[in-house]
């Protein structure tokens, strides 16, 4: 219904356009509400949103339907010599007590709406969100299953230099994945700055603040691959870390808590591996355009006063002990944190190695490389 | 708007206005102050648009085409930032400069070498703002609501700037509103009481009060960040024991009387002129007051729904949704008297009309999104999404903004003595009109779709309406230099305006001549 | 200037004066509300006196507890158990285990929360790490103790909280002995703004 009004009031307001875009622009329809999502909830929101939408709409007719007929029934040249009438006290009462009425009536399922969300009983599956810059963390508590969330559309298309994809900024390496039926409870916090999580499908948008546990919950039973973002203003990077979540059927759940505890295990055993050169250099790649290219670059030059550029920077070149302790301490006062908790040993060896090698830097440096051993050697406590 | 430029015989007990330069400096005539807040508004008024225009510009297709992430959110902090109090705020200080005076008959300002500096100040505070954006590390780019962490911790070293910028500011509106509220208290002609006064007086002596209230709030606010910043302490450091909600609460309470502050001089606005061109007495003139005042004061009780998804309790939540929703009920009690004042009218169209009933309608919608965003369960799909830009855009431009526009054609012929171009204004209404529509309503859409605002880049589904609502924005943007144009016209020449100007105007400033001569009332008129 | 005016200005300014007081009140006015309604899931940063809410029967309530290392900190910092089952009103002691991994001395704080937020005004601590700040020397490590309670008003619908620690490097903040170790520690160094490159070199 919505969709119908808006067309033709957007047809008349819009026709001048049409033919100066393409003719497919009204084949989206659908994408122009709010979306009625996959939980009870998400549906009841809808529905909330849809009522007041249309009380405002009926008011709006009554309201500006006066205003109208009086701008065309009362012109100076239709009447003109003025009323003198500028109070009414009953009329004023009327046009107080009734809209409060109106209020009354949107209130009640509104507040009924919000005190189901409010539910706080035990989750089946609790998953703790971490909102970092500029990425998602998900720790599912019970199986202690631990991954990062980061965009992986290409840079080269947000700077339009390769064609966007279907899902263009709303892609990631790793869904979030949960089964359909069970109660998840979300615990959402930060690591620097405040991030909001969203995922419209759910109706849940939680604030993630740095210190503070917020919660929401969910229990989906329609299968698929929902996409979310965040909503609040979290520096450069804010518009490039969606959140993409994958509901399942239990098996495929349980299938997937096995294959991400294998994984686990095989990245343990990577750790001790002999690494060659190229090996840590093809790997690091990945890890760097994943992690790093936001601000240090894909060509390491960072951005002048802002990030170092890492192509011929003198700790890259020759120094180390500063190089792997900068990644994994981070640098107080600056946009750089610490990786430690988020690369494991292989990831944070190969990038370094990466950046050591790369733009030229293993001929104007030393050219060491960092194997995933001293990481394990790093984190040993050193008195 | 130079109020005289040739020589009038108004007085013969009384100096005309300095010669060059110094007359705008050391002045302290409440006509010339007037005029300068409006130019500066007006100047500040282009600089931010041009900054939303880089904005829109950039979204006009998904992809990073003309600006960096980094610099397009300075870019949205500025925007803000200036639109709010260089903008809005200025010009209806200018306003109630140029005509509370005039309207309670008053000789001028109370405290005149005061209202000098409290102009004269805020250049300079934008100065500061503006060469942020020449410093390292860049100006101010968390957005005009400078949430912490993002603004302290994390902020660029430029903060420390803002910071001073927005004490000035704050000074110097605080100053103003002293100013206005000792005028109106204790200049009014004899036998103009509080209930006789006219309503943009009445519009103003509420929104000054609301300064009161609310820009120290502002100021203690950025205080304590200057101090967690440089002093070590932890108001809004999780660390140290503070909590970065705070911030927000602290920032809402002054921030959402401080969104009343940039509407009820235009409710006072639009009910003259529509009294006005409606040639008939305006309906309900005492709750027109009242409204004015419960929604002042029900705007201290409202913040937090700005906040309904940081994580508060049920009971909170449920409270800040009632109250907000309470809100609509003083807001249409203004509407319906304003279409019932045009009841049975005899209505005429000229361009401060037009402005005020485009006024009314899209306030109007402004106001429905409002509701919509009281809603906590829907404020969850809402909150942060270009919904809640649109709602505050029809709130502000054809709010705020037109109010304004139709407050310069409305009294301009009083301040030059010049009418002005009738049909170039008309114009500029339509050109304004269709490009405020084209550029927010759309973004409703793209909002309930599910796009974030403060976004330098987004999906593929948002990018037809994206484009539509940029070729709007410019579209809005090239026709305020029109307005420019209008202006100008008029300060240099053009039919001369009689002293009533309107034929249904009503009040005092339309019983002196036009020009209105630089000292007006030097003896109290009589108000029966 | 009439005495009318002067007395509005006066009233102004004192208003003025008042609200810029009022906004510093809004501090401890807010963290009294956040205690008193766990807002935020906050919960006091002291030792309560808790002594009458002990009971024989009090119901389950299972405990989560989540760890959480705020940016730029780098220590291990573990429950012992990820879970505990206990009683209301009836003490509990449970330990998170931590180890400064760095070759530097650090100061820690750990700022707790609880979810659901209504569950906060219920918790009450005697003991716990989160009083004080915790320092490590290099490689040293140490379980800290927490030892909470509910109390029996805890709201019959909530049987599962969710006890989360988060800590933060407050080596910064700190005090002058510590200042020693930071001077010739060159990671500290102030030129971070100006990044990597710009650093002296060991």
């Amino acid at each position: 219904m919505f969709r119908k009004a808006t067309t033709s009031v957007n047809k008349t307001l819009l026709s001048g356009f049409i033919t100066l875009f393409s003719s497919n622009m009204f084949a989206a329809w659908d994408d122009l509400n709010m979306t009625e999502g996959v939980t009870a909830i998400s549906k009841e929101v809808f529905d909330l949103h849809m009522l007041i939408f249309w009380i405002c709409v009926v008011i709006g007719l009554v309201v500006f339907g006066i205003m109208f007929y009086s701008m065309f029934a009362f012109t100076k040249k239709k009447n003109p010599s003025p009323a003198s009438f500028h109070e009414n006290t009953k009329l004023e009462l009327a046009w107080t007590v009734v809209p409060f009425l109106i209020l009354v009536f949107m209130a009640i399922p509104a507040s009924n709406t919000l005190t189901k969300i409010y539910d706080d009983t035990e989750g089946d599956i609790n998953i703790q969100v971490v909102g970092y810059q500029w990425k998602w963390q998900y720790k599912y508590l019970e199986d202690d299953i631990d991954f990062f969330q980061n965009l992986t559309t290409d840079w080269d298309e947000i700077y339009n230099k390769t064609p966007k994809g279907e899902f263009y900024l709303e892609e990631v390496d790793e869904a979030v994945v949960i089964p359909v039926g069970k109660k998840i409870r979300f615990l959402i916090t930060a690591n620097d700055v405040i991030h909001s999580w969203w995922m419209p499908d759910f109706a849940i948008k939680q604030d993630a603040i740095p210190g503070f546990i917020n919660t929401a919950w969910t229990i989906v039973d329609e299968p698929g691959t929902y996409r979310g973002k965040c909503t609040e203003l979290c520096g450069k990077n804010h518009g490039f870390m969606p959140v993409v979540v994958k509901v399942v059927p239990q098996d495929e759940y349980d299938a997937w808590v096995k294959e991400k505890k294998e994984a686990a295990f095989r990245m343990a055993e990577l750790t001790e591996k002999e690494w060659s050169v190229s090996e840590l250099t093809e790997r690091g790649e990945g890890v760097y355009l994943k992690n790093c290219v936001a601000c240090h670059q894909v060509n390491g030059q960072g951005i002048t006063g802002i990030f170092p550029k890492l192509a011929g920077s003198d700790i890259v070149l020759n120094d180390k002990a500063r190089n792997i302790e900068i990644l994994m301490e981070g640098v107080q006062g600056a946009a750089m944190q610490s990786f430690a908790n988020q690369l494991s040993e292989v990831d944070m060896a190969s990038v370094i190695t990466y950046t050591r090698q790369a733009w030229g830097n293993a001929d104007n440096g030393d050219g060491e490389i960092v194997v995933p051993k001293d990481i394990v050697e790093y984190k040993k406590p050193k008195v | 708007m130079s109020a005289v430029i040739e020589s009038h015989n108004h007085d013969d007990h009384h100096h005309g206005p300095a010669k060059g330069l110094t007359r705008w400096l050391y002045t302290t005539n409440h006509k010339d102050i007037g005029s300068l807040y409006l130019w500066f508004s007006f100047a500040m008024f282009l600089i931010g648009g041009a900054m939303a225009l880089v904005i829109r510009a950039e979204l006009f297709q998904p992809g990073m085409q003309i600006v960096e992430p980094e610099f397009y959110n300075q870019m949205l902090t500025l925007h803000g930032l200036i639109m709010v109090f260089g903008a809005v705020m200025p010009a209806f200080v200018g306003l109630a400069n140029w005509l509370v005076p005039m309207m309670v008959g008053a000789p001028d300002m109370a405290l005149p070498r005061m209202n000098n500096l409290s102009f004269w100040i805020l250049p300079f505070a934008f100065f500061i703002l503006l060469s942020s954006l020449f410093m390292e590390g860049g100006a101010p780019n968390f957005g005009w609501t400078f949430y912490a962490p993002l603004s302290t911790t994390y902020a660029p070293p430029s903060v420390t700037f803002f910071i001073f910028a927005v004490h000035i500011m704050g000074a110097s509106s605080i100053m103003g509103s002293i100013n206005v509220i000792v005028t109106i208290m204790n200049m009014r002609a004899p036998g103009m009481t509080l209930m006789k006064m006219p309503l943009f007086v009445w519009s103003w002596l509420i929104t000054a009060y609301l300064l009161i209230a609310v820009m120290p709030v502002l100021a203690g606010a950025v205080t304590m960040m200057l101090m967690d910043i440089h002093f070590g302490t932890s108001f809004f450091n999780a660390a140290g024991g503070g909590d970065p909600v705070l911030f927000q609460h602290i920032f809402w309470f002054f921030g959402h009387p401080e969104v009343y502050i940039m509407i009820l001089p235009a409710f006072g606005i639009a009910s003259h002129i529509i009294e006005t061109f409606s040639r008939k007495q305006l309906f309900g003139y005492a709750s027109m007051v009242w409204a004015m005042a419960s929604i002042a004061i029900l705007s201290f009780v409202v913040w937090a729904h700005h906040m309904f998804t940081v994580g508060l309790p049920l009971a909170a939540e449920l409270f800040f949704m009632w109250a907000t929703m309470l809100i609509a009920v003083p807001t249409g009690v203004k509407v319906f008297n304003w279409v019932t004042t045009m009841f049975k009218g005899s209505i005429t169209y000229e361009t401060p009309m037009l402005f005020a009933i485009a006024f009314v309608v899209l306030f109007t919608i402004g106001g429905f999104s409002g509701l919509m965003l009281a809603i906590t369960p829907a404020d969850f799909q809402y909150h942060d999404t270009y919904f809640v830009v649109a709602h505050f855009h029809y709130v502000l431009v054809p709010g705020s903004i037109f109010s304004i526009m139709a407050a310069v054609y409305y009294w301009i012929p009083k301040w030059t003595g010049n009418m002005y171009d009738e049909r170039l204004g008309k114009l500029h209404f339509w050109l304004s009109f269709v490009g405020v529509n084209v550029t927010f309503f759309p973004q409703h859409w793209i909002g309930l779709a599910g796009m974030p605002r403060r976004i330098p880049d987004y999906a593929l589904q948002f990018a037809d309406w994206n484009m539509i609502s940029s070729v709007g924005a410019f579209l809005f943007g090239a026709s305020q230099i029109l307005f420019l144009f209008i202006v100008l016209k008029t300060v240099m020449g053009g039919k001369k305006a009689t002293p009533e100007v309107w034929e249904g105007s009503r009040g005092l400033e339309w019983t002196v001549e036009s020009p209105a001569p630089y000292h007006t009332f030097t003896t109290p008129p009589k108000v029966s | 200037m009439n005495e009318g005016s002067k007395k509005t200005i006066r009233t102004l300014c004192f208003a003025v004066l008042g609200m810029f007081t009022f906004s510093f009140a809004l501090v401890p006015l807010y963290n009294v509300f956040c205690e008193v309604t766990g807002l935020n899931g906050k919960i006091e940063l002291r030792a309560t006196n808790v002594k009458n809410i002990e009971i024989d029967n009090g119901r389950d309530v299972s405990v989560q507890f989540v760890s959480h290392n705020n940016e730029e900190m780098p220590w291990t910092f573990k429950p012992s158990e990820d879970n505990i089952q206990i009683k209301t009103g009836k003490y509990h002691t449970a330990t998170f285990y931590v180890k400064n991994t760095t070759n530097k001395r650090m100061v820690a704080q750990a700022i707790p929360s609880v979810a659901p937020s209504n569950a906060a005004a219920h918790l009450k601590k005697l003991e716990c790490f989160c009083f004080e700040q915790q320092e490590l020397a290099p490689g040293e490590d140490a379980l800290l103790p927490v030892r909470l309670i509910f109390d029996d008003e805890l709201p019959s619908s909530i049987n599962s909280v969710v006890l989360s620690y988060t800590i933060f490097d407050v080596t910064d903040y700190n005090d002058v002995e510590f200042t020693q170790h930071h001077n010739d520690d060159h990671h500290h160094d102030d030129s971070h703004h100006d990044g990597h490159e710009m650093e002296p070199s060991i």
